[in-house]
């Protein structure tokens, strides 16, 4: 649910006081998908920043080395799905794409999970960037 | 890379974790419990699970 910005605190101040960045409202929310955690560190929270770079780059970076796929193409629903979980991870599958990384077809349990790790990396990485647009406008401190 | 299934499964919910943690709270400690509670949860039903499916295999 939405809270309103400027709502006054116990101390008689507004909210979000800090925010008074100026700017394009949706930057954290670009660069945070783009590059996973940068959206933080576009507003002042650089360890929560590290921390998201690390968990998301570190999740696709191990599903790639389990041999994981890279959807690449949309031939039925579930394959639509998983391009549309692969996209949330922004830079990082479109280099991974460029570079031919990425095993297909899955042959063996191990890269079943790696494809799934690169999948929820993508969707882990939409959550933190939807965070930090969140903590742009003002609704979470 | 071969990792063992509980290898696999220990990684994803850390990192999973640390994501929930971090994006559903707003202070540090809270964050921390959050995630240290999704962390559980994981490991704690992967092997519930796991023990069910066993009995019903066998």
């Amino acid at each position: 649910m939405a809270t309103t910005p400027n709502k006054p605190n116990a101390a008689g101040k507004p909210a979000a006081a800090k925010n008074t960045q100026q700017g394009f409202v949706y930057l954290p929310l670009i660069a945070g998908w783009l590059v996973p955690g940068a959206g933080h560190f576009l507003v002042r929270k650089p360890i929560r920043g590290a921390l998201l770079a690390v968990s998301i780059i570190s999740m696709f970076a191990l599903g790639l080395a389990m041999q994981g796929r890279l959807y690449t193409s949309a031939q039925d629903i579930l394959d639509m799905l998983g391009v549309a979980g692969d996209l949330g991870s922004g830079l990082l599958y479109f280099l991974s794409r460029a570079a031919g990384l990425g095993g297909t077809p899955v042959q063996t349990t191990v890269a079943d999970y790696g494809t799934k790790f690169i999948v929820v990396a993508g969707l882990l990485n939409v959550i933190a960037a939807v965070d930090a647009h969140n903590l742009r406008t003002g609704r979470k401190s | 890379m071969h990792p063992s299934h509980f290898t696999a499964v220990f990684l994803f919910a850390l990192f999973a974790s640390t994501v929930f943690g971090i994006t559903m709270r707003d202070t540090p400690r809270k964050m921390f419990r959050y995630g240290a509670y999704c962390f559980a949860l994981f490991i704690g039903s992967v092997i519930v699970f796991s023990w069910v499916m066993f009995l019903i295999a066998r």
